[in-house]
């Protein structure tokens, strides 16, 4: 089988992987995590055997990286420290909801982050979590109530 | 929050920009790049340049067929963990642009010719040596490497030349003056011996 040049799967993919590492583990992290995805999928490639869904492939591999990360910092919230401000107002409602996402349960917060971020399908979501279609679904769901009640009027 | 809002803000993505990550340094260093593959173009059309940590593997004229086809043509040949990469290939490209601009007669190259058969090698070692603004005929070159009669086994050998205008196969012609083929067609061959002089363009 050919694979296609990687530089193919960086044009294409690139984009969406660092959008989902920043929005995973906040942007300081992500740089890091970046790298560490990008040389083990080096690494890999030239065993592959399919190339259908390259895309899916190197997210899940991302997504590894990420539960990695989680689960060796603890709950610790992500979102860089928010800058000083003279007079408190009210949080951007962004900041609010990305802090809400770091605050959902593993499952959920990677089901959102899979489906949104990285733009994957339930089917797939539901591959790289090891689940159902339908449970990938269900998890969404369950993340978007959670995150509605929290940000949401 | 709308939910329209809500999954479009989540789509987005969080807010702030990573460092970059210099992906060809970064695979280089821990050996998993096959090559460092750059474009440029010239007054002879489309090129990509592709270096290996042995040197100058591959030069794919753009001039009949786009650049993924280029890709996928050294891919094959080197390997398919290409990325672009001007950096690595900022050598090549200077002096294949200083040739072409008449500035220059001889390429201070490396040449990785990986894959090639010892017949391969030796008529494009042979090759190599013709001067700048001389020619050979494809018989010429079979008698050079004392292989006398593989005239077309010549043809056949300079046609593969991973590195041309680096290894001048430009400079081979057809007993009787006739220009022969080109990788990147009988046009850019008559542009380069009219640059070396010895065509009138």
């Amino acid at each position: 089988m050919t694979l296609p040049p990687f530089q193919q799967l960086v044009d294409e993919h690139g984009q969406r992987l660092t959008r989902f590492l920043i929005s995973s583990v906040g942007p300081h992290a992500a740089s890091d995590l970046e790298q560490e995805t990008w040389l083990a999928a080096l690494r890999a490639y030239p065993g592959l055997r399919r190339a259908d869904n390259l895309g899916g492939w190197l997210i899940t591999i991302a997504h590894h990286k990420v539960v990695d990360r989680w689960r060796m910092n603890g709950r610790e919230v992500v979102t860089d420290a928010p800058p000083d401000r003279a007079e408190p107002g009210p949080e951007p409602p962004d900041d609010a909801l990305w802090r809400a996402v770091d605050g959902l349960p593993d499952g959920q917060r990677s089901a959102v982050l899979l489906r949104f971020v990285a733009d994957l399908t339930y089917r797939d979501v539901g591959e790289v979590l090891d689940c159902s279609e339908a449970a990938a679904r269900q998890r969404v769901q369950a993340a978007l109530k959670t995150l509605r009640q929290e940000v949401g009027r | 929050m709308s939910d329209g809002r809500l999954e479009r803000t989540l789509r987005m993505g969080r807010p702030g920009g990573g460092d970059g990550v210099d992906l060809a340094t970064v695979a280089a260093e821990h050996g998993e790049l096959d090559a460092a593959v750059s474009r440029m173009d010239t007054r002879i059309g489309g090129l990509l340049v592709a270096v290996t940590e042995a040197g100058l593997a591959g030069i794919e004229f753009l001039t009949l067929q786009d650049e993924d086809d280029g890709m996928a043509d050294l891919a094959v040949r080197l390997g398919p963990r290409l990325l672009h990469d001007p950096r690595r290939t900022d050598a090549v490209r200077r002096q294949l642009d200083e040739y072409l601009h008449g500035d220059r007669q001889r390429f201070e190259i490396t040449v990785d010719l990986r894959g090639l058969t010892p017949f391969q090698r030796s008529v494009l070692d042979r090759t190599a040596s013709i001067p700048y603004g001389a020619t050979n005929t494809y018989a010429e070159v079979a008698a050079h490497i004392d292989r006398p009669g593989a005239t077309r086994a010549v043809g056949n050998a300079l046609g593969v030349n991973p590195v041309p205008i680096v290894i001048p196969c430009h400079r081979v012609l057809r007993t009787g003056g006739n220009l022969g083929g080109y990788a990147g067609g009988v046009k850019v061959k008559a542009a380069l011996l009219a640059l070396e002089g010895v065509i009138t363009a």
